[in-house]
This record gives C-alpha cells, sequence and structure tokens, in this order.
C-alpha cells in the first residue's frame, strides 16, 4: 500500500522549539481511525475494479497500486460512501468488533 | 507541467496530496479539494482561507497537506494566489500551478473583491470555490450562496421566514462577466466531469474559475454515505448546473431529459424538510425560469 506514514511527534520542550511561519508538510501524528463505526470491507471476488470507490472516497484511503484494491483502516473514517457508490455491491459495511454484522 | 486532460479514475495518480484530515466523515469539500490536486499533481501551491478545509488540516503537528499550502487571510485568496504566483515566477519557477480553495463565503461575500482583482490582473492561478451553500465551518450560518429555503442557524425556519430568503447568488455568471477565459460549474456528484474541468483549467493560461457543488452531510442533514449522492441529484433536479464559460459563450454540459423530483431532493436533507407545498412551488418557478434562460441563451 502507498500511503502516508505516522510519525513520531516529540512535543516541544519550550517556546522555542515551535516551528515559527512555516512547518514541514505532510506531518501526520495521529489516526482517524478511532472515529469508525462502521469498517467498509470490499469483496474482491465481485470486485471489477472500476474504481468507483477510489474516485469517491472523501479520505483517500482505497488504494490501487496493488493487485487488488486496498483500503487504509488508518484513516478510514467508516462514511460509507464506498459501499453507497459501489455499483456491484462489493463493499458491504460492518460494525467494528462485531464481525458478524453487515449494516 | 502535465498536459494530460484527466477523465476518469484510471488516469489518477494513487499519490494522495491530501491525506489524514480530520473532515467530518463523507465530506464534500474534502472530496473536491483530493480531486483536484491529484489532476494538478505534486508541483502545486495552495492557499485557503478560513474555512472547513484549513480548519481541519492544519493541526499543529498534524499537516494533511503533503504539498505547499498556506492558510490565506478570509477576504485575501485571490490576492495570495496572484501573489504566489508572482513569486514563483520571479524564482524562475514554471512547472506549477497555484490553486486556491476557498468555500463559498470566502468566494462570494468575503473574497469576493480579491477574486475580482484576481481575474482582473489575469495571473496563472485557478480559483475553486467548494461551495456547500452556508459557512460550514463556524456552525451553519446563511452565506451568499445558500439557496431559498434553507435553514441555517442564522436563518431559523419558523412563522415569519421560511429559512433563507432570497436567492443563490449567481457566482457562475458573475466569474463570467469579468471576461474570463475559463470558467465552469461542477459538482463532486459527477466526479469525471469535474477532474475534466480541473484539467481544463489546468491548462490555461490566465486565471481560471472552477465552482463545485460539495455537498456537506452536518449541515444539510443527510446520512454521510450520500454526499456523491446528494451532489448528482442535486443536478438531476436541475437546482445546479454542469456548463462552461468559455471565449465568452455559456456551453451547458449536461441536459437533463427530464428533471428528477425537485421535492424528493429537497425531503432528503434536513435543511429543507420543514418546507411546504408553496415555497416548493417557488423554488421550482425559480429553477424553471433559470433554465429557460439557459437553454434560451447557452450553447447546449
Amino acid at each position: 500500500m502507498e500511503r502516508p506514514l505516522v510519525v513520531k511527534f516529540k512535543r516541544p520542550d519550550s517556546i522555542r522549539d515551535y516551528p515559527c511561519g512555516a512547518f514541514r508538510v505532510g506531518t501526520l501524528v495521529q489516526e482517524n481511525s478511532g472515529w469508525r463505526v462502521f469498517r467498509p470491507v470490499i469483496d474482491t471476488g465481485k470486485c471489477i475494479k472500476c474504481l468507483r470507490c477510489f474516485l469517491v472516497c472523501p479520505d483517500g484511503v482505497i488504494d490501487k497500486s496493488g493487485e487488488d484494491l486496498e483500503i487504509d483502516y488508518r484513516f478510514c473514517k467508516g462514511c460509507g460512501v464506498c459501499a453507497y457508490e459501489c455499483k456491484v455491491g462489493a463493499i458491504v459495511m460492518m460494525r467494528e468488533g462485531d464481525d458478524g454484522n453487515a449494516r | 507541467m502535465d498536459e494530460k486532460m484527466v477523465t476518469n479514475a484510471g488516469d489518477l495518480t494513487n499519490t494522495e496530496f491530501f491525506y489524514g484530515h480530520r473532515a467530518c466523515a463523507g465530506c464534500g469539500g474534502s472530496l473536491a479539494l483530493r480531486l483536484a490536486m491529484k489532476v494538478l499533481g505534486p508541483r502545486i501551491f495552495v492557499a485557503i482561507p478560513a474555512n472547513c478545509m484549513s480548519a481541519t488540516s492544519f493541526l499543529y503537528p498534524q499537516v494533511s497537506f503533503s504539498v505547499n499550502a498556506m492558510i490565506s487571510p478570509f477576504p485575501a485568496t485571490g490576492a495570495v494566489l496572484s501573489g504566489i504566483e508572482a513569486g514563483a515566477r520571479a524564482l524562475g519557477i514554471r512547472d506549477h500551478h497555484v490553486v486556491g480553495f476557498a468555500g463559498d463565503g470566502g468566494t462570494a461575500d468575503i473574497g469576493i473583491q480579491a477574486l475580482s482583482g484576481a481575474i482582473d490582473r489575469g495571473d496563472r492561478i485557478i480559483y475553486v470555490c467548494y461551495d456547500n451553500e452556508a459557512y460550514m465551518n463556524t456552525g451553519i450560518q446563511k452565506s451568499g450562496l445558500t439557496p431559498y429555503g434553507s435553514r441555517t442557524t442564522t436563518t431559523p425556519a419558523g412563522k415569519n421566514i421560511p429559512g433563507a430568503v432570497g436567492r443563490k447568488k449567481d457566482m457562475f455568471g458573475i466569474v463570467a462577466a469579468h471576461g474570463i477565459k475559463y470558467a465552469a460549474t461542477a459538482s463532486i456528484g459527477y466526479p469525471e466531469d469535474y477532474l475534466r474541468k480541473i484539467s481544463k483549467a489546468a491548462m490555461c493560461k490566465t486565471t481560471s474559475y472552477i465552482h463545485v457543488l460539495a455537498p456537506c452531510s452536518t449541515g444539510w442533514g443527510f446520512p454521510a454515505e450520500e454526499t456523491v449522492d446528494i451532489g448528482r441529484e442535486a443536478v438531476d433536479c436541475g437546482l445546479w448546473y454542469l456548463a462552461e464559460y468559455e471565449k465568452g459563450d455559456f456551453i451547458l454540459n449536461r441536459k437533463p431529459k427530464e428533471f428528477s423530483s425537485i421535492s424528493e431532493y429537497l425531503k432528503r436533507q434536513a435543511r429543507f424538510r420543514h418546507l411546504g407545498e408553496k415555497e416548493i412551488e417557488e423554488i421550482t418557478v425559480g429553477r424553471d425560469e433559470k433554465w429557460k434562460k439557459i437553454m434560451k441563451n447557452w450553447r447546449v
């Protein structure tokens, strides 16, 4: 998967350590996975790789670089746009921590 | 500079330039930003005034942009973009794009003067207005682009008013009246059309303007997963239109054979749910008037 890594961030010890003006772009220190109630799961057998989910994901967590589409669960907020838009019904929303129940 | 037309998901790069932001789940605005930046590529300078996207992506130490990005003063997006472009030119940088993402309030109310000035100067910048039809960042206040009948915190629906009174400002027409080289309207409900318009704007040698409708599940009151569908239905029912302004001509890109039901579109959203027959009739009349003008004067 080609998605940015989360880095360890050391809190500044004093005010002098805070950046003045510009700060390094693309710094990710925290995941968004805790937001999620439902988790999208791709059925790779049904998936026809039309890339619709990749196109409409507001968070860009669907990666198309591999053989199958992959979801970066670190940053997926579980909004369900991908499952709603999937034309072949290859994505189901599963309740977190309760693997049996699809939405 | 990559001057290839991007028209579908297959053409898009897998790299994300806007990642790990804290926008609400199913945010339409973040999708508009994400897609535009993927088309324009890594060599871009981004300026964003106060809006949801700056509030959710510059959270020290978390920075969701992996390209040069800055927060501009609220009314100054156009001026800041011109300044960045001038700076890049002075440094001899040529293979770049300068793009600004302002909300509807930051474009039609607060930033309209700077936008007007930027179009007048004609610098090579791309101005994207992502329109979620109210000041969502500060808690859903009415803006100049809030449509008639929409309930916001400053236009509460009740006995005296049916939500916002007055029509949505015709921002596309205002920009076109400047004699801009390229302007377009889009919706995230039709992402391929939006991608094509962004890549067309990227080829433009002067200022270009894209107005993209970006539904907001929090402010409009619909389930998060329907964001893209609501954006599509807004176009299908005729309350929003996909058009371009190029070389002095208005061109309609999508002409629905038959409009889908306006009341169905309105009833899906909590901000319109209080509307009665009379108000819906008024909205329908407004739509038909607009489309009469479109069919008469625009290239269809």
